[in-house]
């Protein structure tokens, strides 16, 4: 038997497994496919907007929690957000994360908007916008989801609190590419990884760059071994360089999960990937197994412990019918927080959006509850985008919500497991 | 039934990319653009026969991508079929319905094995094939043992032991790897299983599968299910030691052929891999564990269709069983060969590009073996390396001092 089972390999599932292992539980991570770190910027964003920006998400969080006493935070707690994130500074070396509880980064994204994230990789610090600073966009010609103009344009125009100066301008190369058909972040990532490659990318923008500017360039630099990029692109041209997220696929995002993952397995964890939680069975208050269709059958998954890591509607964790009844597919667990017919959906996409904050209920140990308050299993906790009470986009909330609540179940499992 | 099942995940794509990100063709040649573009956003585009997109043929139907979707879309399933329609319009070459009949040609070759080693390993000879059917000279061609498993299997003197269980050996091991058939059966019946090796196991259909040969690939699976179902309506579990045949088995005849029948049923729910098999003993405190250290450090790779059985990695968790065995998983997406794509003249290159960094890593750890699930990968590995490659049962055998 193992001991715990965790249910899904976003960044709440692969938390929550990798300190349960390394704390000397027997854990197999399951998913139905890879997970959302793969669509996400690889940052932790904790708290961006409440609803003005946040520029000190330690200060922030306490006032935000009290004010929402049903958001994830309110049952997560300040305290373990902050060490949560200490945590998980600390599992890096060579490619680090960089940042504190204490202040938000105001980052580029790839449409020059800015966007305040706590802990960020490294390699992307340098487009930190809060002391302002004159800044080059360099664009890769192949790469048809970075417009360096676009990007250059918006950032220059955009307000941060301390209204310091930002110039910035763009160029574009052309990368010594042959017989690419169509070529992706991810692709080039790959390319950069030759030191061939990066020394003829440097050539090209070293010509271009002026005066103290830094450069921001696609997060593309490097897959298996980005800080040697980074930095070789760093010490040949002179000055700073940053990365910028853009679309999936996100390769900050694939650095994080190959990071993750193979810490995981190399503490001797068990990873499953493409078979799905389709149902459990239950005696009272505990969980007894998690039923798991993999080729040909439907196996049961007999642990201990049992973690609830895979995501809410837009993973299909929680699905809603055409007649507006909404499901959480493994354990039917209550959906809570399901907005009055009227009252799901805002016309405008940015505004509020009820239906986005319904999810499951939890208490303070991320056990489930029922709609009295309730707790439905004694060893079943729930993590990350499933968890009821937030809207993560809005508040720039959901890789905090997700580390953060990966971090605790992992406290709780290994507290009652010992 | 099965078209709408498979078309029908096709809503489902959210555009996500994740299955681009791990497909290990598309990122060793520009004639494959990938399996989202392919798959499902090519099939918003055909109907019937029509297949209007000729890069698909490209893919090596490793079926990682739907692995990984984590929106269940059946990427690799909607493609192996409208691959099917696809050659099936422009017409299947000879070449491909040759190579997708390992038995046949098996059959034929054992009794001469010594000629027809030589044969394959005879540069004029490959070259005179490569141009006359398109069978790449260099692609790695295994030994024919020239004597069979089953010939062993009848040979054996088994010894009487309370539990039975059904051993699924497949084309390879009993024409080419008969000694890996021996091996398991060793350890099977050390665990205490009488091993039943059922005559007359012909192909699975796999090649001819995905060769696009989708009615033959049938008719072998009806004749090999056939034979097996008496078995497994019986009680009795199966295991395959070739990974991907079981896989077939298991799911791709129901998915991709689109086969539903009685017999198929019974087999694909009592059919494990060896590992998994071995490694469910272990987890209900039934697997034997009188190991005695095996001091080396090898390189495992899981092959592709190993991952379809979507089990996690059994081989690996046997291995830490094992005193003194270290096991580095290589953690590489796929060796290139993908049962017969790598044998294609047009494709070798690319399968060989597919593999260049398991290879290297294989190569730079000097080992005296290194492990695969699945035989076709073996030989690539082998011929990437030229360093042996093994079954995990062979570590289990050399372990239990059978």
């Amino acid at each position: 038997m193992r001991d715990v089972l965790v249910m899904g390999m976003g960044t709440s599932g692969l938390v929550a497994a990798l300190r349960c292992q390394e704390a000397g539980l027997k854990v197999t991570l399951l998913a139905k496919g890879v997970g959302s770190t793969h669509l996400a910027p690889g940052t932790i964003d904790v708290l961006g907007y409440d609803p003005e920006l946040v520029e000190n998400p330690s200060e922030a969080l306490p006032r935000f929690a009290d004010r929402n006493p049903e958001h994830p935070y309110a049952r997560i707690g300040a305290d373990v957000v902050a060490r949560s994130l200490e945590w998980f500074s600390e599992r890096f070396d060579g490619y680090r994360y960089t940042g504190s509880v204490d202040e938000n980064f105001l980052l580029p994204t790839a449409i020059g908007s800015i966007k305040p994230s706590t802990l960020v990789p490294e390699t992307l610090a340098a487009g930190d916008l809060r002391k302002g600073g004159r800044l080059l966009f360099v664009g890769l010609r192949q790469l048809k989801d970075f417009y360096p103009a676009l990007t250059a344009q918006n950032v220059a125009n955009a307000k941060t609190p301390s209204g310091a100066d930002i110039s910035a301008r763009a160029v574009q190369i052309e990368p010594p590419i042959s017989g690419e058909a169509d070529v992706t972040g991810l692709a080039l990532a790959r390319k950069f990884d030759d030191p061939g490659f990066l020394d003829a990318v440097a050539t090209q923008i070293s010509a271009l760059v002026d005066g103290d500017e830094a450069v921001g360039l696609p997060a593309v630099l490097g897959l298996r071994r980005p800080r040697e990029v980074w930095e070789g692109l760093q010490e040949a041209l002179g000055r700073p360089v940053f990365e910028i997220p853009g679309l999936p696929p996100s390769v900050p995002g694939v650095r994080l999960h190959e990071i993750l993952v193979a810490q995981f397995e190399s503490a001797g964890g068990r990873v499953v990937v493409g078979a799905e939680a389709v149902g459990a069975d239950t005696e009272g208050d505990r969980v007894t197994a998690v039923r798991v269709a993999a080729a040909a059958r439907i196996k049961p998954f007999v642990a201990r412990h049992f973690v609830l890591a895979t995501g809410g509607f837009g993973s299909g964790a929680i699905e809603m019918t055409s007649s507006w009844k909404v499901r959480e597919n493994v354990f039917d667990l209550p959906v809570m927080g399901v907005p009055a017919d009227g009252q799901r959906f805002s016309p405008r996409y940015f505004d509020r959006q009820p239906m986005g904050r319904a999810g499951i209920r939890i208490d303070d140990s991320l056990h489930p509850l029922d709609g009295s308050g309730r707790r439905l299993y004694a060893n079943l906790t729930v993590v990350g985008a499933c968890i009821a009470g937030s809207e993560a986009w809005r508040e720039k909330s959901g890789e905090g919500i997700s580390l953060s609540s990966g971090y605790k179940a992992a406290t709780t499992v290994i507290e009652e497991a010992m | 039934m099965i078209e709408d099942l498979i078309r029908g995940s096709l809503d489902h794509c959210v555009k996500c990319t994740i299955c681009e990100t791990h497909c290990p063709v598309s990122r060793a040649t520009p004639l494959f653009p990938g399996p989202k573009y392919v798959g499902p956003q090519a099939e918003r585009f055909r109907s019937g026969d029509v297949s209007p997109d000729d890069s698909l043929d490209y893919c090596s139907g490793c079926g990682i991508c739907t692995q990984v979707c984590p929106q269940g879309v059946k990427v690799a399933e909607i493609n192996s079929r409208a691959r099917r329609t696809l050659k099936e319009s422009r017409g299947i070459p000879l070449r491909d319905k040759i190579i997708s009949r390992p038995t046949l040609s098996a059959r034929l070759a054992t009794p001469v094995a010594p000629v027809a080693n030589w044969s394959l390993r005879n540069k004029l000879i490959r070259a005179a094939v490569e141009k006359t059917i398109g069978v790449h000279r260099r692609a790695p061609m295994p030994k024919f043992a020239g004597r069979t498993f089953q010939s062993w299997a009848r040979k054996h003197d088994a010894p009487r032991l309370d539990r039975s269980v059904v051993y699924f050996h497949g084309c390879s091991t009993n024409f080419f790897e008969p000694d890996l058939g021996a091996k398991t059966v060793a350890v099977l019946e050390h665990n205490g299983f009488n091993v039943i090796a059922p005559r007359g196991q012909g192909c699975c259909g796999l090649p001819l599968q995905s060769n696009g040969l989708f009615d033959d690939a049938t008719g072998y699976v009806e004749r090999l299910v056939a034979k097996l179902a008496p078995y497994a309506r019986e009680g009795y579990d199966i295991v395959a030691t070739s990974t991907s045949c079981g896989l077939m088995l298991k799911r791709e005849a129901y998915e991709i052929l689109g086969m539903e029948s009685d017999d198929l049923r019974v087999v694909s729910e009592r059919m494990y891999d060896i590992c998994e098999f071995l490694l469910d003993l272990q987890e209900r405190g039934e697997l034997e564990t009188d190991l005695s250290p095996v001091p080396m450090k090898v390189p495992y790779h899981v092959p592709c269709q190993q991952r379809g059985h979507e089990m996690g990695k059994p081989a690996v968790d046997l291995f830490r069983l094992i005193p003194e065995l270290q096991v580095v998983d290589t953690q590489r997406a796929c060796c290139g060969i993908a049962g017969t794509y790598g044998l294609k003249k047009e494709k070798y290159d690319i399968a060989m590009e597919v593999g260049r960094h398991l290879f290297e890593d294989v190569t730079r750890m000097e080992p005296e073996v290194s492990v695969c699930d699945s035989e076709t990968c073996r030989w690539q590995i082998e011929h990437g390396t030229r360093i042996r490659s093994v079954h995990p049962i062979e570590l289990l055998h050399r372990s239990y001092e059978l």
